[in-house]
């Protein structure tokens, strides 16, 4: 739903480009047509349709309503403002909210609104309880009186009957409603089980006072202050849990802040400050020192320093200046900017980063499949057990049988708790993806999380991921009679038709030695061996020593100083004119200072690290051997780098392959999870399983950390809620009382259940502290 | 005590009737006019038959306050998203083939399931 106002329509063109106020006349109808979305409250026949859809097409600048009975909405299109709408819709009746015009900031903020209300209510339903329940309770341990035999006792016990119902009602009845809900949908769920155990022992507490004489005399026990405490505890244990829960999503609510609320934009030379979402592209905005970005963009007046360590986790700020790019989000440092608006609302990089953390966090790693299947299950089987459980003690137990049939039963349905299993594995990864976020590494989902834990080798491409990706000329060496400045300007020229990056450090080269570059014609690239063309009528061949001695070009003593370059983690590249040997121009691709200590912790975590490069096999030894790499790949055409991910698959490794995201496509597909290096926020964020936003192989180290101590912890959630369920429900049904003469109490069984959910969420939250290892 | 025991078993009987063997009607998607509530523990309704071989819509309307009923996941599409609260929040599908698909909330308290014919 686009929301435009009037304002900015006015001003503006409908394809968001600024533009001179003499043609805003003529872009008005076009521009205006915008969609929106009503929700209509009070419309209970379908006869209210016919009015409401009158009454909004009164609004001036209205073309079309149409209402949707069954889900109580409207849809507008026309140039009317929303507020108008709602006052037509409230004219004729009825109540109506927009849906449209909210960002993500308003919606975090209403969903904490409704968060603290509704723990609120909780605390209260909890207090509620407890004060009948507690003081019951105290009453039965200091008397140890809770039976019915006198008339006196009848009279006075169903008073409190009554009294536990009120509680029952005020503080539990979403739990009744709910069960009644899924019980009528074939559904059963945690409700179910605290429904059906509290009211079974509230209403043979009843039957217990009304009609004594059913029940053995020995079995005439009441447990109203069991029923009331809990209640209680159960929404003191949910109250809590959303407390605990909000933590969890601390990492996605930091993002969210990131974005400013407001912009300062340039237009008609006049500088207005508007709501983020007014922003249309190619809008110019200005930006102050100490001020955020306010959408991406591209810079086309001064320079500055960014901060961009919210986004990539890259510490240093950085230099931005005329035809750099910026990210929403970031912080202005130094100085003040005029910059192009590039990408605006949900197309900058922070609220696709947003939207994928989000999708992230609430997808599962397949080890949660199990506690899935058996949350399916869980509800009914316990209920079997309950029921199960009551017939061997009427069947077997001692006297009073009832009474034990009762407590087990209704134990056992409070003890269960299918919530465990079910947070077990959706908190963790919500904290773990949340967490990898902060240090700048997006993870696509569960399942990219878990394998990541499971590495066994990892492929570095080299060129971009091990170096900077940025080579550039070291050295030429001249044979024959040409010199240095026309060997130069040939090969600039011939390589100016290259998009390769050892291509594009020549011809840069060239430039900054003001070389002119010339005019290239029949130009060819040879794949994995180099390029030909024509300039100034000599044909030129660039390219590996393969390429010379195809074409029979005598390199003589040069292949020994090649070698020496190459040794010397430089590539060297023979440049021949009219199929004479003429250069070797040497190209270094300088490693990335902190690649050596990133490598060295990957290899510490057990990994197997293995480098992959196009270049020659000297100059991937020189380089592998100085970042510590023993094992490697060189001269790998583009299409077999997939290939080599394939060979270590087949030695039975779980592959992790790291490139840049687009040369590297279909290694990183066909690896166990992909990694894509980026630099700074120009990253393809959707390319790869695992997106690390710093340049810094240390991001890689960390991804892999995040996804082992999460997994870790969803491990430990797991067994945890297993143990308690498989220890707990047995217990509570009675198996341990013919050997100890143990038998769980109902409100023991009521406090753990509370708690138990509330110990996943706590121990999920342990996460937060993880720290990346120092680097 | 015979009778209790027959009880107790038939009462057994009824919970795998009831929870496991029993299909509920599904609810068919036409005219985009339906809206699937989340409320109470359940969605509803929450068996829905959709068209196969086109994309579709389907919304939600989340009225529970509940925590858990935020997440809506549908695993073998690959959705997962959150439901806000007392907003309809539209879910698309791509065009499906024929099959049963399960949606359910973080948990699996709240399930329900798609049939594409």
């Amino acid at each position: 739903m686009n929301k435009v106002t009037s304002d900015s329509v006015n001003d503006h063109c409908h394809d968001g480009s600024s533009h001179q106020a003499s043609t805003s006349h003529e872009t008005d109808s076009v521009a205006t047509l915008v969609q929106q979305e009503l929700i209509i409250e009070g419309a209970g026949c379908a006869s209210c349709v016919g009015k409401i859809e009158e009454a909004l097409k009164q609004v001036s600048g209205v073309t079309e309503a149409e209402m949707n009975f069954a889900q109580r909405t409207v849809s507008v299109v026309g140039s009317a403002d929303d507020t108008d709408l709602i006052k037509a819709v409230e004219k004729a009746g009825y109540n109506a909210k927009s849906t449209s015009g909210e960002t993500e900031d308003d919606a975090l903020d209403e969903k904490e609104r409704a968060d603290s209300a509704y723990y609120k209510r909780l605390i209260k339903k909890t207090w509620i309880a407890l004060s009948l329940g507690v003081p019951l309770m105290a009453y039965a341990l200091i008397t140890g009186e809770m039976n019915v035999s006198t008339t006196g006792e009848q009279v006075v016990w169903g008073g409190v009957g009554i009294l536990t119902l009120a509680v029952l009602i005020i503080s539990g009845k979403h739990f009744y409603v709910g069960a009644w809900k899924s019980f009528l949908n074939h559904s059963a769920n945690m409700d179910t089980l605290i429904a059906l155990g509290t009211g079974t022992a509230w209403l043979y507490s009843m039957v217990v006072v009304f009609f004594p004489s059913s029940v053995p005399p020995e079995a005439r026990h009441v447990y109203f202050e069991a029923t009331a405490i809990i209640i209680g505890l159960i929404d003191l244990g949910l109250a809590l849990e959303l407390k605990a829960r909000g933590r969890t999503s601390e990492a996605i609510k930091r993002l969210i802040g990131l974005q400013p609320k407001t912009a300062r934009v340039v237009r008609d030379d006049k500088e207005l400050d508007i709501s983020i979402d007014q922003v249309l592209l190619n809008d110019v905005v200005r930006v102050r020192p100490g001020e955020k970005i306010p959408v991406d963009g591209e810079v086309i007046e001064g320079h500055t320093a960014i901060d961009e360590s919210m986004l990539t986790g890259e510490p240093m700020p950085v230099e931005k200046a005329v035809g750099d790019t910026l990210a929403a989000g970031t912080i202005n440092k130094a100085g003040t900017i005029l910059f192009k608006a590039t990408r605006v609302g949900k197309d900058t990089a922070l609220a696709q980063i947003i939207n994928m953390v989000k999708r992230a966090q609430n997808s599962k790693p397949p080890i949660g499949r199990l506690a899935d299947i058996i949350s399916a299950y869980f509800v009914p089987v316990v209920m079997i057990i309950a029921v199960s459980s009551a017939l061997a003690w009427l069947n077997f137990g001692p006297e009073p049988v009832v009474a034990y049939a009762i407590v087990s039963a209704t134990t056992v349905l409070i003890i269960a708790c299918p919530c465990a299993l079910g947070l077990a594995t959706p908190m963790s990864v919500m904290v773990g993806v949340g967490k990898a976020a902060e240090a700048g590494v997006l993870i696509r989902n569960g399942a990219a999380l878990q394998t990541a834990s499971k590495i066994t080798a990892m492929i570095l491409d080299k060129t971009g991921t091990i170096t900077l990706g940025a080579p550039k000329v070291t050295d030429v060496l001249i044979a024959g009679d040409h010199d240095e400045q026309t060997v130069l300007q040939l090969a600039a020229t011939l390589e100016s038709g290259s998009e390769h990056p050892l291509a594009m450090a020549i011809v840069e080269s060239a430039k900054e030695r003001g070389i002119e570059i010339g005019k290239v014609s029949n130009f060819n690239a040879i794949a994995g061996h180099g390029v030909q063309a024509e300039v100034d009528g000599k044909t030129l061949l660039f390219g590996n020593e393969k390429l010379m001695h195809e074409r029979g070009i005598d390199l003589g003593a040069f292949v020994k100083k090649a070698q020496g370059l190459a040794a010397e983690a430089k590539t060297p590249m023979y440049f021949a004119i009219d199929n004479r040997f003429a250069a070797i121009i040497a190209v270094a691709d300088p490693i990335k200072e902190d690649s050596i200590a990133a490598i060295k912790r990957l290899q510490h975590s057990g990994i197997r690290v293995v480098m992959l490069t196009g270049d020659n096999r000297d100059t991937a030894k020189a380089v592998a051997s100085k970042v510590g790499i023993t094992e490697f790949f060189a001269e790998v055409l583009p299409e077999e780098k997939s290939k080599k991910v394939q060979e270590l698959q087949m030695q039975g490794e779980i592959v992790g392959m790291t490139g840049d995201g687009i040369n590297d496509a279909p290694a990183l597909a066909i690896a166990n999870v992909g990694f894509a290096i980026g630099t700074g926020t120009d990253v393809a964020i959707e390319s790869a399983d695992i997106t690390l936003m710093r340049g810094s192989l240390h991001g890689l180290a960390d991804a892999i950390a995040v996804s082992k101590a999460t997994l870790r912890n969803i491990k430990q959630n797991l067994f945890g809620a297993f143990i308690y369920n498989v220890a707990g429900v047995p217990f509570a049904a009675g198996v341990l009382y013919p050997f100890m003469g143990l038998l769980l109490n109902p409100v023991i069984a009521g406090a753990a259940m509370a708690f138990s959910s509330l110990t996943v969420v706590t121990n999920a939250n342990r996460l937060r502290f993880f720290k990346a290892q120092d680097h | 005590m015979l009778i209790i025991n027959i009880a107790g078993v038939v009462l057994i009987a009824l919970i795998v009737w009831w929870f496991w063997l029993y299909k509920p009607k599904e609810a068919e998607l036409s005219d985009n006019d339906l809206v699937v509530i989340v409320e109470n523990g359940t969605y509803s309704p929450s068996h829905i038959k959709v068209p196969a071989g086109s994309p579709i819509e389907i919304k939600f309307l989340r009225k529970d306050q509940s925590p858990c009923s935020e997440a809506l996941l549908i695993p073998d599409l690959q959705i997962s998203d959150t439901l806000p609260l007392n907003k309809v929040k539209i879910i698309q599908l791509p065009a499906l083939s024929s099959g049963e698909y399960a949606f359910h909330c973080q948990m699996q308290m709240y399930r329900g399931q798609i049939t594409v014919q």
